[in-house]
């Protein structure tokens, strides 16, 4: 057996090792990758919020400026 | 001391910083996590009583010692929250749950993959596994609480208490390998003075352990500012921070 494959073989043990090592894999990109994310929507979500307000407060402004124009 | 603390703990200040820090804590986790999986796959020596599954330890271990410590840190943070209502003590109470209960989740199944080679069953109802199975179910009910509560601040202070008295499950945790007769075998590094584990093994450990722990940090940052700019988001502070 090869350095290479004897690795991978784990001396029998493969699948439990290999197992352990990639749920933490799983686990750990998954708490990075979770909230990065939620972060990026909550921020996005909030600019857009933002552009709708200014949107409402100046629309207003515009009518009253147009009803007083003759 | 108040002044500082109080600055410290402002919600805008702390998200700009934690803004800052947060890229260099994500290298500083993985340069950490690689070494010592490296070291724990490839340079840490065979075990000679358990062969190469003992190996499952440099990722067991950690998340072990994690699932207690990110206990103690919601507890800390949660008395922090109900003694004095600092908002950034609920806010890391709340966000660290879930990151404790991930790593009480990888402890658990860890474990019960290395038992399932070394003791030839998965589970055990002994000492250590049930009062970690405890630690689990009490980081859910802590989260459960937080979502079924719509007012945030009752939420923490409802949660605190739960903490609070859960804590009493971290020294039984801890020793429960020395109280009663458990197939768990007992620690290894604790005693740092002569710790029963070669260099060879043990710097892996220690390497992984620091880098769960920086990770811990990241992602526990990322999620504070989520929950932050949530709470604060009709304030003109979290407006301003967006649109720049």
């Amino acid at each position: 057996m090869s350095a290479l494959a004897a690795f991978f073989a784990m001396g029998g043990y493969a699948p439990y090792v290999w197992g352990s090592y990639a749920l933490a894999v799983i686990i750990f990109i998954y708490n990075a990758w979770a909230p990065l994310r939620r972060h990026a929507r909550l921020r996005r979500a909030i600019l857009a919020d933002g552009r709708r307000a200014s949107a409402a407060t100046a629309a207003p402004t515009h009518r009253i400026h147009d009803e007083n124009s003759p | 001391m108040i002044a500082f603390f109080s600055r410290w703990a402002s919600l805008p200040a702390f998200y700009r910083r934690a803004g800052r820090w947060i890229p260099w804590l994500w290298a500083v986790a993985a340069g950490l996590l690689m070494a010592g999986t490296v070291g724990g796959l490839v340079l840490a020596p065979v075990d000679y009583q358990q062969g190469e599954a003992y190996r499952i330890l440099f990722v067991h271990v950690p998340s072990a010692w994690m699932a207690m410590f990110v206990y103690m840190f919601m507890a800390g943070a949660s008395a922090s929250a109900f003694i004095w209502h600092v908002k950034l003590a609920e806010i890391l109470a709340r966000v660290s749950a879930p990151l404790g209960a991930a790593f009480t989740a990888l402890a658990l199944a860890t474990g019960s993959l290395w038992g399932a080679r070394m003791w030839n069953t998965w589970w055990v109802w002994d000492a250590r596994l049930t009062s970690v199975l405890l630690l689990f179910f009490l980081y859910l009910g802590f989260m459960a609480l937080q979502a079924a509560i719509e007012d945030r601040r009752r939420a923490a202070r409802a949660g605190a208490v739960l903490a609070l008295v859960g804590v009493v499950n971290i020294p039984i945790i801890h020793y429960s390998v020395e109280w009663w007769n458990t197939l768990h075998q007992g620690a290894t590094v604790s005693k740092f003075d002569n710790p029963s584990m070669t260099w060879d093994m043990l710097w892996p450990l220690l390497t992984m352990a620091l880098g769960f722990m920086v990770y811990f940090a990241a992602a526990v940052l990322v999620r504070a500012r989520s929950e932050i700019l949530e709470r604060e988001r009709h304030r003109r502070w979290v407006i301003d921070e967006v649109t720049r």
